[in-house]
């Protein structure tokens, strides 16, 4: 019987995984079926003046070439299907569709290009200065939404100090209190500058895409974090109405951000087998994906902050240059200074920001975008502070830490609850951090060791959306949930919310999802660690409609008012009287007769459109339990996490071992508590890749990328990691969810690559390299007194 | 690199070194000599090579295999890099070899990548795979080595027009055991040191082996002179695994009596072949294995370094890597 939550379970979808048995995109095949491939551009920014495919559209087998101009036209800066400006190398200019994808490969080393290189950036600084490259023909940055031009002048420039940021006029600011009163206030000041480095997806699945059209319907499968979100877009890249597709995406293999929204190269297939009229299927390959997928964005950033004598933080003041790649990128940079509004709370803050085109990947939200970033950069220098106060490096963290009345960004509103310094209490007493501490700095021949402690935030959890499931005659619940798969079965688990307060059985629902023509509602993606809190509200609220209208039922077939029936057991029984009583299977039946509301003839009026075509699909298939979640919201949710860190660090070699890895969450109640462990532990490993071995490097003579495989882009390995780490959860609920959960996955990362940037500064006795990654050459070179190859400022070196 | 996408070719898996030789004759540099694949089909993936037929090595069992001779070991060039890392034989008396092959890519490839295929693999300059048009790949000009090129991995020594550096794991290792790399071709078989197997930009940039078309190489031996040496492998990369070096050093010592009788000493990843350091070897010889020798070692290993923008950390590196063999009387592994 329920008492669902906070228990481990076997997500369904588990056995289809390990078995192989799950089918991706790439794994659909139809008959007749086309293959398509894209030519890409060779070059950073370049005009198509000229394509010659006489020659390739000669070739047996080739079906068809598909050109920007037959595509929706994407209004910059948003990314483009096709294009004859490409603005970054390996974008799309056309697709061939031929029967062997080799040999619409052959075709596409047949057709002859006639290109105009124009000019191209991959430094954001190079691009402010007053003869700078722009990244596009029509500007070099974006502000609200829309590309402008933004030159710095000399002076700005000269008016940093050597290696300094120079901060000129911003395109985003905001502040709050009253900075230099904050910086008067303060015992000490750092004011340094930084560089984050902005790292590929790497996502396993790469973004392939294979669509077909029946009776005016467009069938996609593609690879998407999010399921019903991503479903109007879609439609409106094919240039289609939503109920004219279908979308079929049942497995994501990872996205981190990348696949959250739609993106329009899946919609290449889809505008293909209009043309030909016949199934096409798009691989993109792993190779592939480093050129069109996406990367984070990355920041060259200056941050003045103030501390009093007790760690304190009286004022903040930073500026952040984002790379946002050519188009229209991420809020990076502005959700990185809330970040630090709400992590370390100072009294006083400003932010500004600038993003800057550079003719490199599309930018894109990557787990924990500025949250991250910020984290990596700021949490060492946090370190630098306490070192020069004499602080403990968890107890400047916690008189900083945010409690449930701090308020968030630069509107100063509400949050529902922040366990930040429970986590560092628990952490730290867990980790045994004191014990490690005294080892820190400790030499055995040339290993030293270090230790760091990391904490990163997001914003977790929003409402608004709907639910919807079915009790049928047959006495099963179905849950429907347009959420989406990424893989952290956050899907699953939110579902148990409605298996919960029907009292059900697990073993006895179903999760509906994956095909939009089953029938799924509107939601929120699967991104920004929002599934669990918007999630469990919209599974909460469409249980509680169903619960009602199962006493209703009741009341109506036998006697009495709704408020005399309670359920369990699955039936629906009068409370004074327990053998009066309806199964869930016969009040189900009782729906479908009755119809209207209970059968879902008649949903409710504040439902979603996608949703009200959703209710339509199941009318009349048994009980409908639907409704919006017009639960109560009073604030920002925030997602917190602390990682503790303990290394060894080569002094000779620059190799670091990590020791051992502790995270502590603050996400609410915990719902899933193994696939909690593995979203901090997987997070965690990610954020170490962050820190330390994840490449993002361009030859900026040519506007090359270097790092286009998984063994020149370095993700961490199996190897590089800890084979055993510890996970610990605060586990307090949330006021704001009605079972108490907030999200999590994305500070998860963030704490541990702030964890071991600090841990690395630690060893090394105060270094800090105000960069991330910090690879084994910068360590090197810090260990044998050289100076570092990379200018202080220079990006995509590493 | 983005085209990703193979070409057609002929494919021939000959059961017999006879017939593979025969094959390789035929189409000679319209030819691929396919031994584990890890190289190859990066290469074919991103059309960069397009061979008319692929040989097939796979099923020539006769160059499988570890065996004793009558003077040391003989390793057949198709033995998995697993193999080569789990035998016993050369776990016993050349871990030097073992260690380094434990220490190649990631335990995947070592199961399927071979230690011949080790060796003769192409260079990874990123530049050269990328499939631009440099010197090695036939052009007139060296991206790597260009004013801002990102060149963190290439050479500190030996650079001539070309400043990628070898690769390989292995071959450090067996340059050091002064192995003899046998190779056939349709003529007979010639028999090469290892520490004139590997080709310098110098006299041919277009090669990474003296091997011509028609060769094949068929085993590797190790003599019984260096068997159960002390000896010490060090590879650092950015990772622990799926990488290659920043720098490795690979180093044999004979010693009596506490001094150093006999000395090899070889790094990796800082020229475009294994360097071999001989004024080091010479220097070492009658010393003690302590830290003022090693630090003596060190410092003469980098003399003539010539770093390129982003690479100078390799001199610190490769100093300190010859330093801990030197002083290392354990072998240890990176």
């Amino acid at each position: 019987m329920a008492d669902l939550l906070g228990k481990d379970y076997a997500p369904p979808d588990v056995y289809g995984k390990v078995t192989g048995r799950a089918k991706y995109a790439e794994d659909f095949r139809m008959d007749g079926m086309l293959f398509c491939r894209l030519l890409k551009s060779p070059m950073p920014h370049c005009r198509v003046r000229g394509v010659d495919a006489s020659a390739a559209l000669a070739m047996e087998g080739v079906v068809a070439i598909l050109r920007a101009d037959e595509v929706p036209e994407q209004a910059g800066p948003a990314n483009n299907i096709l294009t004859d400006e490409p603005h970054f190398v390996g974008e799309p200019i056309l697709a061939v569709a031929a029967v062997t994808e080799t040999i619409a490969q052959n075709a596409i080393e047949a057709i002859v290009l006639d290109l105009e290189p124009l000019p191209f950036c991959v430094d954001p600084l190079e691009s402010l200065r007053p003869d700078g490259p722009n990244a596009r023909t029509d500007g070099n940055t974006v502000s609200s939404g829309e590309v402008q031009e933004h030159k710095w002048t000399e002076a700005d420039f000269e008016a940093a100090g050597e290696g300094q940021l120079p901060m000129g006029e911003p395109g985003a600011e905001w502040s709050y209190g009253d900075i230099d009163a904050g910086f008067a206030e303060a015992s000490i000041i750092l004011d340094e500058t930084f560089v984050t480095a902005g790292t590929s997806h790497h996502s396993m699945e790469p973004r392939t895409a294979m669509a077909y059209w029946e009776n005016g319907k467009c069938y996609l499968h593609a690879s998407t974090q999010s399921q019903s979100f991503v479903h109007p877009g879609i439609a409106a890249y094919i240039g289609i109405e939503p109920e004219n597709l279908v979308y079929i995406a049942e497995y994501c293999g990872g996205g981190f951000g990348s696949k959250g929204g739609p993106y329009p190269l899946l919609s290449i297939p889809a505008h293909m087998s209009r043309k030909v009229q016949r199934p096409v299927l798009m691989r993109i390959s792993r190779a592939e994906e480093y050129f069109l997928g996406s990367a984070r964005p990355g920041f060259q950033g200056r941050i003045k902050m103030g501390f009093r004598d007790d760690g304190r933080i009286t004022a903040v003041d930073v500026y952040i240059v984002q790379e946002n790649g050519p188009n229209q990128g991420g809020g990076d940079m502005g959700a990185a200074a809330s970040a630090i509004s709400i992590v370390y709370t100072p009294l006083n803050m400003r932010y500004r920001g600038m993003s800057v085109l550079t003719n490199t990947p599309p930018r894109g939200a990557q787990r924990g975008p500025g949250q991250n970033q910020i984290a990596t950069a700021v949490e060492p220098l946090i370190d630098k502070a306490a070192k020069q106060l004499g602080l403990d490096q968890v107890a400047i963290r916690h008189i900083n830490a945010p409690t449930h009345d701090s308020l968030y960004g630069g509107n100063r509103g509400p949050i529902t609850s922040a366990y930040m310094r429970e986590a560092l209490e628990q952490g730290a007493e867990r980790f045994g951090w004191e014990e490690r501490r005294a080892r820190s700095g400790q030499r055995e021949g040339s290993k030293v060791r270090g230790v760091g402690v990391g904490q990163a935030f997001h914003s977790a959890g929003s409402s608004g959306f709907d639910g919807l499931l079915v009790i049928t005659p047959e006495g099963k619940l179905n849950i429907h949930s347009g959420v989406g798969n990424l893989g952290t079965y956050s899907y699953a688990t939110t579902s148990r919310v409605a298996a919960e307060v029907l009292k059900c059985r697990w073993e006895n629902c179903e999760i509906v999802r994956g095909d939009s023509s089953r029938g799924l509602p509107w939601t929120l993606g699967q991104f920004g660690s929002n599934t669990s809190f918007t999630m469990t509200r919209t599974n909460f609220a469409a249980a509680n409609d169903a619960v009602r209208k199962l006493k209703e039922i009741a009341a109506r077939r036998l006697g009495g008012s709704a408020t005399d029936y309670d359920i369990g057991n699955e039936t629906v029984f009068a409370r004074g009287n327990p053998s009066r009583r309806l199964t869930y299977a016969q009040a189900a039946q009782a729906a479908i007769e009755m119809g209207g509301a209970y059968s879902g003839h008649e949903p409710p009026e504040d439902i979603n459109a996608l949703t009200r075509r959703a209710v339509e699909v199941v009318a009349g298939t048994g009980l409908v339990g639907v409704a919006r979640d017009n639960l109560e919201r009073n604030g920002m949710v925030p997602a917190l996490a602390a990682g503790f860190v303990e290394i060894e660090l080569d002094l000779e070699t620059g190799r670091i071992e990590i020791l051992d890895y502790l995270g502590v969450a603050d996400c609410g109640t915990v719902l899933h508590p193994q696939g909690l462990a593995t979203q901090i532990k997987g997070g965690g490993v990610m954020g170490f890749g962050m820190a330390v071995s994840e490449r993002h490097v361009y030859d900026r003579h040519w506007g090359l990328p270097a790092a286009v495989g998984f063994y020149q882009a370095k993700p961490p390995s199996y190897l590089d990691v800890p084979s055993e780490m510890d996970w610990h959860a605060v586990d307090q609920p949330d006021p704001g969810n009605p079972v108490g959960s907030k999200g999590i996955g994305e500070p998860v990362m963030g704490c541990s690559g702030a964890a071991l940037l600090c841990a690395i500064s630690d060893a090394l006795g105060g270094h800090y390299f105000n960069r991330t990654p910090v690879m084994a050459d910068m360590i090197i070179n810090v260990a044998s007194e050289r100076s570092q190859s990379h200018g202080p400022l220079q990006v995509n070196t590493q | 690199m983005m085209k990703d996408m193979m070409s057609g070719f002929e494919l021939y898996q000959p059961a017999d070194v006879d017939d593979a030789l025969q094959l390789i004759e035929r189409y000679g540099r319209r030819g691929w000599k396919l031994a584990g694949g890890y190289d190859s089909l990066d290469w074919f993936k991103n059309r960069g090579k397009g061979p008319d037929a692929v040989i097939d090595l796979e099923g020539l069992d006769a160059l499988k295999g570890v065996r004793e001779t009558a003077d040391g070991v003989e390793i057949g060039a198709l033995t998995t890099l697993t193999e080569v890392e789990r035998s016993p034989l050369l776990r016993d008396r050349y871990g030097l070899l073992a260690d380094a092959a434990r220490r190649v890519a990631s335990p995947q490839i070592r199961n399927a990548g071979t230690l011949g295929g080790n060796v003769c693999q192409d260079t990874r300059c990123w530049y050269y795979r990328y499939g631009v048009n440099c010197y090695r790949a036939g052009g007139n000009t060296c991206y790597a080595a260009a004013p801002d090129a990102m060149n963190r991995e290439h050479a500190l020594f030996g650079a001539s027009r070309c400043v990628a550096v070898t690769p390989s794991d292995t071959a450090p290792a067996l340059v050091a055991l002064d192995a003899e790399m046998v190779v056939r071709n349709t003529s007979g078989e010639h028999v090469i040191p290892a520490e004139e197997f590997f080709m310098s930009p110098s006299v041919d940039i277009q090669r990474m082996t003296v091997l011509d078309p028609g060769d094949l190489l068929t085993s590797i031996r190790l003599p019984a002179s260096w068997a159960n040496a002390d000896f010490y492998f060090e590879k650092v990369a950015d990772r622990n695994s799926w990488d290659f070096a920043l720098v490795s050093v690979a180093a044999a010592f004979k010693t009596s009596g506490g001094q150093i009788d006999e000395a090899s000493v070889v790094c990796g990843a800082v020229q475009c072949i294994p360097r071999r350091l001989r004024e080091v070897e010479a220097m070492l010889l009658g010393r003690t294995r302590d830290e003022e020798t090693a630090s003596l070692a060190g410092a003469e290993a980098i003399r003539d370094a010539d770093p390129l923008d982003y690479n100078h950390f390799k001199i610190p590196l490769m100093e300190n890597l010859v330093k801990r063999a030197v002083r290392s009387e354990a072998a240890v592994s990176g």
